[in-house]
């Protein structure tokens, strides 16, 4: 289980090479890439800041929780911080599991939780200024049905 | 005790992060000493339903006692992802 916070552009493929090479008991392999696109028109920019005493231990804990309740071989979460542009990868996840059913749910709950429960904030700076994007009760209600 | 801010409440209350003498007992009663401090605090502490709050880096709700604690964050719900 590899939980990364940092900066720096990832490499898709790469990570998902690396991932996948390690997990040769898994018949599934999911992965799940989140980008940055311009809702309103116009994003000059999106700035994730973030908590950085918190921010690995909680994700540590949301991919360990994952591990736990789901049949893993593995499971991997990269998560950026910084000034991001447009279609710019901002996270991705990746699970590895025996079989694809178990590989996707829990691609899906480390998803709810990153959403909600890892210490990320999105601002969006456009011509006309900045605004703190607010979180959505969609994504709240999203975890219950853990 | 450290006391972090993120987000829309650092820009409103101005630091980034503090030390603070305090005798709270709870997070709310550290909110309530924040509060009467100055107009900023009370402006970023007007609504904590749409705060959330961290101690020693552990999610909780405001009611939690704050016996001994090295650090406290407040910040807006989180958007991750």
């Amino acid at each position: 289980m590899r939980v990364q916070v940092q900066e720096a552009a990832f490499d898709l493929g790469a990570e998902t090479a690396r991932f996948s090479s390690g997990c040769s008991a898994s018949g599934a392999i999911v992965t799940f890439t989140g980008v940055v696109r311009d809702v309103a028109g116009g994003l000059e920019r999106m700035e994730i800041e973030h908590y950085p005493g918190m921010t690995q231990s909680a994700l540590q804990d949301i991919a360990a929780e994952a591990v736990t309740r789901w049949t893993l071989e593995d499971a991997l979460v990269i998560h950026r911080y910084g000034a991001l542009r447009t279609g710019e990868m901002i996270m991705m996840v990746a699970t590895a599991a025996p079989h694809r059913a178990d590989a996707f749910e829990a691609a899906q709950f480390l998803m709810d939780y990153l959403k909600s429960r890892a210490p990320f904030w999105k601002r969006e700076v456009t011509a006309q200024g900045a605004a703190w994007v607010a979180a959505k009760t969609e994504d709240e209600d999203a975890l219950k049905r853990w | 005790m450290d006391v972090l801010y993120f987000a829309w409440v650092r820009e409103r209350i101005g630091v980034p992060r503090e030390t603070l003498d305090s005798d709270a007992a709870t997070v709310m009663d550290l909110v309530e000493e924040l509060r009467a401090r100055e107009d900023r605090y009370a402006a970023a502490f007007a609504d904590i339903s749409a705060l959330r709050v961290a101690v020693d880096q552990e999610l909780v709700p405001f009611d939690t006692p704050l016996n001994g604690a090295r650090e406290v964050a407040f910040f807006p719900p989180m958007t991750g992802g």
